[in-house]
């Protein structure tokens, strides 16, 4: 069970400068902010709901349509590219039949980019669901989702 | 209990750990040594220990910085040298264990290193290696040594006595202290430490507040990371440290929340601190009190620049604001704030541990002491390491590093991330310091050293940044959120062959008037990676647009792939990963790519058996032959 806006709400005290850290733990507990939600948000912290929607969409962490069941983030730190992650984000894509920002039909994965995982000595790496996947090529990331589709 | 009782405590805790009679077993699990495996690493030892009724201790470490050779695992018995081992997967534990500690016999294949005054034969002392002798550890000391999760470790290890020490000062002293050692911000700008603290010190207000900038954000840089995650005590002791000489009560770490195992030991170091009372009123025992507090960044690299950063921690958009007034006199809600990096504050506690002129016996003449590096890229040991400053780029390439990633030619070294630049293989004889780099156009950043190898297309390195500091800009100045766009729509045309020869020229007018119109220094620094190509790889640049070849053969459309008759034996697993299937042939013939309906994915390249190596990336587009 996720737990309730108001399970969430009663660890804050509803002062505008915990705004950042209450859309966090929203996130957390459902995964994304929906509107109902940001609206919730916008009353308990008593900020204008456009503020809300101002600094939520500034910060690349928060999203506001629901993720797959697993999380694949692709690195794109400078590291991994020079050690081929362009490739391996082409063959992610391939595999899974979406490209990056997208969640595939069945739920099952959503892919995104991110600036840098800092696993940089042992790229390109990935992270599935907060594990880090290391020294990645094409054909393992291949296998690593050939499996699973 | 005294401050003096807990660290005898501590001490007694550690020694029994050291000098017991069990052998100790320390395993690294910070997050580059998980991404290796080291927690299936952890539960095979357990496993393996308890099935043969072994009596050890196992202890999960930090980071050592030896990246390259994760998973680590580390065994130490009376009465014989202590061992780092390398590549430990869990399918070796077995064998480890069996070897090593049940039967005395050391695996040699598989030791890095010894450690301690005892040697053995046929395995190297591990900081006479060729990785660690150029190294001095200071800031990275504990890391890979000492628990993270347990005080106890850290303050067995000389750990808060420079809070102590502090404590007993008036806090002049402690800016004057920190003048002598010349310690610079290792965020990456440089700017002495001392006189920022001066200046917050003197500024006028009740409350103040000391930040550490732990959004470390440049992507190919980790060194805050490891040294969160392997050492947390040691930044905090820094802050307190600094809020004490500046007048300030309560600190703020912000840290990125793409680091949660880095988050998860701050957390869990401050409880800790706060029991023991090093947080909290009365500072061990004096009159001083201080709260800290962690903000989690929500992934916005540009809130690495500090009035950004006091933007987000306030709940805001983290836009950058004009600067004066600096936040050293008005800063979080307009009180007097220092932003310090989390290597300086690590440094400022290892400072007051030892002294001044300790922290001065290594480094050059501006730049003093040591810094950390995150040496990666196309390096054959890539990995975070300490050096002092002012040593040359080549011995931390090929010393250190052991040189570049499968022999090939070294092109370049990336410093400073997307606000520095790259620095061309015949000049790596240069000084790692903030004043050298400085004059070949680049900064010394927060520590990323990314190697660059002859595969590597420079215009492409150039885009790449580009491309990350126009998507990073947070739109608030023209110049910053249009000129990044221009720049990189050109970097664009360029790399996929649509380049025109007034390009470059129309670069470098673009660079100029970001770097003076834009109001932080993300705007400030962007166009650092595309002056730097410019001015060391014009080549490459005028190659992609008046020749249309990459001369790595790295951009697509200015390559193609070529199978080498004579190399090819017909093998044909090309063939097979083809995805669209252009590669023909008999079997045990050389094959043939139809040029014409090739898409360029480099699978042929990729299946191709590393033994034989036919399928070659050529710069240019392909040209038929003329015929006789």
């Amino acid at each position: 069970m996720t737990a309730s806006l108001d399970e969430i709400f009663s660890k804050f005290e509803g002062k505008e400068e915990e705004l950042i850290p209450v859309l966090q733990s929203v996130q957390h507990a459902h995964g994304y902010l929906s509107k109902e939600t940001m609206f919730a948000i916008a009353k308990f912290t008593r900020v204008p709901e456009s503020r809300v929607y101002g600094v939520a969409t500034f910060y690349a962490q928060f999203r506001f349509t629901p993720i797959g069941e697993n999380h694949v983030m692709v690195c794109r730190g400078t590291a991994c590219h020079v050690r081929g992650a362009p490739r391996l984000l082409e063959e992610i894509e391939n595999q899974l039949d979406i490209k990056e920002g997208e969640t595939t039909k069945d739920g099952k994965y959503s892919l995104e980019t991110v600036a840098c995982i800092g696993c940089c000595g042992l790229a390109p790496c990935i992270m599935v669901n907060n594990k880090v996947e290391a020294k990645l090529t094409p054909k393992k990331a291949a296998e690593l989702f050939k499996k699973e589709k | 209990m005294s401050f003096n009782e807990i660290r005898q405590r501590a001490i007694k805790k550690w020694e029994d750990l050291q000098q017991g009679k069990k052998p100790l077993i320390l395993v690294g699990t910070a997050t580059c040594g998980r991404s290796a495996g080291a927690m299936e690493v952890l539960d095979a030892l357990r496993k393996v220990i308890k099935n043969h009724n072994v009596d050890c201790d196992i202890i999960e470490v930090g980071c050592i910085g030896m990246c390259y050779a994760e998973p680590l695992v580390y065994i130490s018995k009376p009465e014989s040298p202590s061992i780092l081992y390398g590549e430990i997967t869990a399918g070796k534990v077995e064998e480890l264990v069996k070897g090593d500690i049940l039967n005395n016999k050391p695996l040699c294949d598989y030791a890095l290193g010894t450690v301690g005054d005892k040697v053995l034969d046929g395995i190297p002392k591990l900081f006479e290696t060729p990785v660690m002798k150029p190294q001095v550890r200071r800031v990275l000391k504990r890391c890979g040594f000492i628990d993270p999760t347990d005080i106890d470790h850290y303050i067995a290890n000389s750990g808060y006595s420079g809070l102590e020490k502090a404590l007993k000062l008036k806090p002049e002293q402690i800016i004057e202290e920190m003048k002598d050692s010349g310690l610079r911000g290792r965020g990456g700008a440089g700017f002495p430490a001392w006189r920022k603290w001066q200046f917050c010190r003197d500024a006028k207000g009740e409350q103040k507040y000391i930040v550490c900038n732990a959004d470390e954000g440049d992507p190919g840089a980790y060194m805050n990371r490891s040294l969160l995650e392997s050492d947390p005590h040691s930044i905090l002791e820094g802050m307190i440290i600094a809020g004490y000489a500046i007048g300030a009560t309560r600190g703020y770490i912000y840290c990125r929340a793409e680091y949660p195992l880095a988050l998860e030991r701050l957390h869990l170091a401050i409880k800790q601190a706060k029991e023991y009372g090093i947080i909290g009123n009365k500072v061990l025992n004096s009159d001083f009190n201080f709260q800290m507090k962690i903000k989690e960044g929500a992934g916005a690299f540009v809130c690495g620049e500090e009035t950004a950063l006091i933007a987000s921690i306030e709940g805001e958009r983290g836009m950058p604001r004009p600067r004066p007034p600096f936040p050293a006199i008005s800063g979080l809600w307009q009180k007097p704030t220092i932003i310090n990096n989390v290597e300086t504050l690590s440094s400022v506690s290892h400072i007051l541990q030892n002294s001044a002129s300790w922290f001065t016996e290594y480094g050059s003449e501006k730049s003093k002491g040591t810094k950390t590096f995150a040496l990666v890229g196309k390096v054959k040991r890539a990995g975070l390491v300490e050096v002092p400053l002012g040593i040359t780029l080549k011995e931390m390439i090929y010393d250190i590093g052991g040189g570049v990633l499968d022999d090939k030619k070294l092109k370049a070294v990336q410093t400073g991330g997307p606000s520095g630049g790259s620095i061309p293989a015949n000049m790596i004889d240069i000084e790692v310091d903030y004043d050298s780099l400085n004059q070949v156009g680049t900064i010394m950043g927060s520590g990323g050293m990314v190697v660059m190898d002859e595969d590597n297309c420079m215009v492409d390195v150039a885009r790449f940044f580009l491309d990350f500091t126009q998507k990073e800009s947070c739109g608030k100045c023209v110049p910053c959120r249009l000129g990044t766009k221009q720049m990189l729509e050109v970097l664009d045309k360029i790399t996929e062959g649509k380049g025109e020869p007034q390009d470059i020229e129309l670069l470098d007018e673009l660079c100029e008037a970001v770097t003076k119109g834009s109001l932080c220094g993300l705007g400030q620094t962007a166009p650092n990676p595309v002056l730097t190509t410019i001015r060391y790889f014009r080549d490459e640049y005028e190659a992609h647009i008046n020749d249309k070849k990459c001369l790595a053969a790295s951009c697509k459309a200015l390559m193609h792939f070529e199978i080498q008759p004579d190399k090819c034996i017909g093998c044909q697993l090309c063939v097979k990963a083809c995805p669209v299937n252009v590669i023909t042939g008999e079997k045990r013939q050389p094959q043939v790519i139809d040029q014409a309906k090739c898409v360029k994915c480099g699978m042929c390249f990729e299946s191709c058996p590393t033994k034989i190596q036919a399928v070659k990336k050529v710069p240019g587009n392909f040209v038929e032959k003329e015929e006789g």
